[in-house]
């Protein structure tokens, strides 16, 4: 695979399928692993740190879970192409920061994605559309088990999987949701959404994680936890509080279109209006913008688009994906055009 | 001129972000730049709140013994966790016990590990290769007459063998 074939594609995460998908983009699941006998990868000389990359790169290549999946070597990458990745969720900022000695294996359909020497020798991630927690968990602990066989992991029976961050211990796991909470943010009951789930030891992040801002009304929740509870526990957690944050955003939902029908429609009309003519738009505003117009889809206040088009620019308007598209690098300006113009193609019919 | 974030407010703030050589002018209000702010903080924030939990650990320790703790096997030093926020290897876990007991307990309310265990647990096997590593090493340092090196060897190899010993 070329990452240049992943702009034809969809991610699996942006299909808007699976249950509940009007709120919940897509649920992921992260095992953060370690060899045993090797330092960690901060503390790794470059030399053990390419021998470590080696080891699993062969160990991978050979496994029959991970057969449609291709290896990239980071530093063979350019700045936008591993911007690209960050952007599809495939790995994270930190992960592009610093490419020395890292490396990236994704699959085809890009469900499974696995770091290497990020902060752990191995991060992976199994993402699927939509709240289906069960099914991303079960490839996970599939692909974990098939690859126990044949590494050596960094592991006490005391206190489980070993993490070069204690607040990654044990089981080593963080599911998280991507969720549309457009609803609560306009009724301004987010607040004490967000203030109760901080207090049940999850986290809330932006759309791209660790220290990103909340933009689109699109909020990324996962636990904190990972030591104490067994993995089933930790999904169940989850899965618990996150039917309660979907039922909340439901009822907002159901509340703004009998109360403030105009005044919703509004703004949805006046989003998809502002895109379908705009000739320079920012990322951001595209954004906020695209919220109300996946919020009027889903609603059926807009009736002709679907929300697999509109998921799909949440990414495609991302600068990374921009100059993969034209084929150049663009400047923020350039960046700001061609944005206008690709959400023009995908919204005039 | 109004906020770029929220674009009702009057901007009274210029900030000039430089992101991948590209160089952005943001104007804001006073109250959306404090949550850029807050948002700029949060990406540093990780290993200061170690830093901070770690601290707490500390303060119930005599003297400046923690500081000094040294993990035999890496190398890393207590000093550096509480740093960098990231222990060295997975011997550090031995090495900083005392305090890092206490610290799981303060970020998960737990320190017993619950959850599934590998297929294969190889790791009394394991350590025999780590200690025969370490004496093809600890020879090397000899020869080449690296004798700080070799002190440090000897001292990882006895830690080791302890622990073996321990675990039959």
């Amino acid at each position: 695979m070329q990452l240049n074939d992943l702009l034809n594609h969809t991610s699996e995460w942006l299909k808007g399928t699976g249950p509940h998908s009007d709120i919940v983009m897509s649920s992921r699941v992260r095992l953060a692993r370690n060899l045993e006998g090797r330092l960690f990868p901060h503390w790794a000389s470059k030399a053990q740190a390419e021998e470590t990359m080696n080891i699993l790169k062969q160990v991978i290549e050979r496994n029959d879970y991970l057969k449609k999946t291709t290896f990239f070597r980071l530093a063979d990458l350019d700045s936008v192409d591993k911007q690209f990745l960050v952007e599809r969720h495939l790995m994270s900022r930190e992960h592009a920061s610093k490419p020395d000695s890292k490396a990236i294996v994704m699959e085809d359909g890009e469900i499974i994605s696995i770091m290497i020497n990020e902060e752990d020798h191995l991060r992976m991630q199994v993402m699927k559309s939509g709240f289906d927690f069960l099914e991303s968990w079960e490839i996970m602990n599939q692909i974990d088990d098939s690859l126990s066989k044949e590494l050596t992991y960094a592991f006490s029976s005391e206190l489980g999987y070993l993490t070069a961050c204690p607040t990654n211990t044990g089981t080593g796991m963080r599911g998280s949701v991507m969720l549309h909470l457009p609803a609560l943010v306009i009724a301004r009951t987010i607040e004490k959404v967000l203030a109760a789930i901080s207090k049940l030891s999850f986290t809330t992040r932006g759309l791209y994680g660790e220290g990103t801002q909340a933009i689109g009304n699109f909020f990324q929740i996962s636990n904190q936890v990972s030591l104490g509870h067994n993995e089933d526990e930790i999904i169940s957690n989850i899965n618990g509080l996150i039917r309660q944050v979907i039922e909340h955003e439901e009822q907002a939902r159901a509340i703004l279109i009998k109360q403030q029908k105009a005044f919703l429609e509004d703004r949805v009309w006046r989003g998809y209006g502002i895109l379908k003519n705009a000739v320079i738009i920012s990322s951001q505003e595209t954004t906020e913008l695209l919220s109300m117009v996946r919020l009027g889809a889903d609603l059926d206040i807009l009736k002709d688009i679907d929300r697999r088009t509109i998921n799909e620019l949440f990414i495609l308007i991302q600068p990374a994906h921009l100059q993969k598209l034209e084929g150049k690098k663009l400047n923020s300006q350039e960046r700001d055009e061609k944005r206008a113009r690709i959400i023009r193609s995908k919204l005039v019919k | 001129m109004l906020c770029d974030i929220c674009t009702t407010n009057q901007a009274t703030v210029h900030l000039t972000e430089i992101i991948d050589e590209q160089m952005t002018e943001l104007h804001l209000c006073e109250e959306c730049a404090k949550n850029k702010s807050m948002d700029m903080e949060q990406q540093f924030g990780l290993a200061d709140l170690l830093a901070g939990l770690t601290d707490i650990g500390k303060a119930q320790v005599e003297g400046k013994e923690a500081v000094k703790l040294k993990c035999l096997v890496c190398g890393l030093t207590y000093d550096d966790f509480r740093k960098i926020g990231r222990l060295g290897c997975s011997e550090c876990y031995t090495s900083f016990r005392k305090y890092l007991i206490p610290l799981l307990k303060r970020i998960h309310g737990s320190n017993k590990h619950y959850g599934k265990t590998p297929l294969v647990l190889t790791k009394p096997v394991r350590m025999k290769s780590d200690a025969a590593e370490l004496k093809e090493n600890l020879e090397k340092a000899i020869q080449a007459e690296e004798f700080e090196e070799a002190a440090r060897i000897r001292d990882a190899l006895k830690a080791l063998e302890k622990k073996a010993s321990e675990n039959k």
